[in-house]
């Protein structure tokens, strides 16, 4: 540390250099304050992507550039053990599976092609592709999670084998259940990851109707919010699909 | 009579030092917003709970319950400020020669012992000291240490599966967040300890965190904190 002895008369240009820096030092606080307040009283985006103040949209949707970069569909998350997974699976929001007008004959998956048409599958076209586990720690966005076995098939093999070349070349995929309360839109490399399900069982039985009876996505580079249970029509888009959570101020990518 | 001018904090310090203030605090507030949605974590003695993290009358005093999504936000934004003023302060410390000042060394312990028990008016003198006493390196060494923690922690429970490596090294995905949550009440008992050694130690030893120098009028002999 540098010392240095000092007459009075100098003594007193350093107390008013002390003075000088307090003056500062409040005059910064007092912009730190106002720049927090600027930014909580930001308008917030309630648009497709909105609920919170737009700058940290802003950030968020940057980060989502920093992560996608990071992202890789090599990047496998850990599987387990079918015995480690849960007996009872944690269920968690009922938006979208509305019982009175769900009819399960009539169920069918619709994809709406890029052209306008679309296809109508029924469970059993689904189960004809190969059937595959995935024994994971499913992640809410609260905090929890839970080690959990699902069964169904790859959406990248249902896309190949229904033709949808055109369509997984588009930036996003946009999900609605039956009653189209619950919406959700995901990155296509997120979709076309190996463990992201279309799914049909849960601990080797039919899903449940509170787990998204007939047909529910599990896509384990993702929290939960973006599982959506029921599914009833698939779309491809360019720009972002709806998003429930996102609406509500979440981030749009959450990608694990 | 002499005046002694002491030049203690370079101006780099002080504005890291009071950046990292308030970035901080509001990573802490926002990651209560987070923690509040999955509140799981409690200090039990046999069945009897000794602490909740955290009881209802403090979530209701400072308005947590239902700001999820909020407190992500501000959390994965004020993150980057953190970081950066986290590694531009380790950078300069290592470049500048200023970890001189800072890296216990050896005998740290047994010093910062002493340190203690004179703090607490059992000893009646200190150890001698340069810029920090040995509880004060060991303790600001620490708390960069902890920086690092809530950075890789954070990071394991924030991308799990991109950085799969990172989250087996903090023993799980459950394993990440307990120790993120940790790490966050050590800054709280830090802050609080900080504080009250910054009243202790007087008007000299807070005008130098702002100002950067301590005025010592000679004839006094007032010695050098």
């Amino acid at each position: 540390m540098k010392e240095i002895l000092v007459d009075e008369a100098t003594a007193k240009k350093y107390k008013r250099k002390s003075i000088i820096a307090f003056i500062v030092f409040f005059a910064l606080i007092a912009l730190a304050w106002t720049g927090w307040k600027w930014l909580v009283n930001q308008p917030r985006d309630n648009g497709i992507r909105g609920g919170i103040q737009k700058p940290l949209r802003k950030v968020l949707d940057l980060n989502e550039e920093v992560y996608s970069g990071l992202y890789s569909t090599k990047h496998l998350i850990k599987e387990y053990p079918r015995s480690a997974a849960a007996k009872k699976a944690r269920v968690n929001g009922d938006v979208g599976l509305g019982p009175d007008v769900f009819d399960p004959a009539a169920w069918r998956l619709q994809i709406v092609k890029a052209g306008g048409d679309t296809l109508f599958l029924t469970l059993d076209d689904i189960k004809k592709l190969t059937k595959i586990d995935v024994v994971f720690n499913f992640k809410c966005i609260e905090g929890w999670s839970q080690i959990t076995w699902w069964s169904g098939v790859r959406f990248s093999e249902l896309a190949k084998k229904y033709g949808l070349d055109k369509e997984t070349q588009m930036k996003y995929v946009g999900m609605n259940t039956p009653d189209e309360q619950y919406y959700v839109g995901v990155d296509m490399p997120s979709m076309m990851q190996p463990q992201t399900i279309l799914c049909y069982e849960l601990n080797g039985k039919p899903l449940p109707m509170n787990q998204g009876y007939p047909l529910r996505l599990i896509i384990p580079v993702k929290y939960g919010v973006k599982h959506l249970k029921r599914i009833g029509t698939i779309s491809f888009s360019e720009t972002r699909p709806p998003d429930y959570w996102a609406e509500k101020g979440y981030d749009y990518y959450t990608g694990l | 009579m002499a005046v002694k001018v002491i030049y203690k904090h370079t101006i780099a310090t002080r504005w890291m030092h009071w950046i990292n203030f308030p970035v901080l605090t509001i990573m802490i507030w926002s990651g209560m917003l987070i923690y509040w949605a999955n509140d799981i974590y409690q200090i039990k003695i046999g069945n009897s709970v000794l602490v909740k993290f955290f009881p209802e009358w403090f979530y209701t005093k400072l308005h947590i319950p239902y700001r999820l999504s909020e407190g992500m936000a501000f959390h994965f934004v004020f993150m980057w400020l953190f970081i950066i003023n986290g590694l531009l302060y380790v950078t300069y410390t290592a470049v500048s020669g200023e970890w001189r000042y800072l890296l216990p060394k050896k005998g740290a312990l047994k010093e910062s012992w002493q340190v203690l028990l004179h703090d607490l008016h059992i000893r009646k003198t200190a150890p001698p000291q340069s810029k920090y006493n040995a509880a004060q390196r060991v303790a600001y060494t620490m708390i960069i240490i902890m920086g690092f923690g809530s950075l890789i922690t954070g990071l394991a429970i924030y991308k799990p599966v991109q950085v799969q490596w990172l989250m087996s090294l903090c023993g799980g995905y459950e394993a990440a967040r307990l120790e993120h949550f940790i790490l966050t009440v050590g800054y709280v008992l830090f802050f609080l300890i900080h504080i009250l050694q910054v009243i202790k130690a007087g008007w000299n030893n807070f005008r130098a965190m702002v100002a950067g120098f301590e005025v010592i009028k000679e004839n006094k002999n007032v010695q050098n904190k």
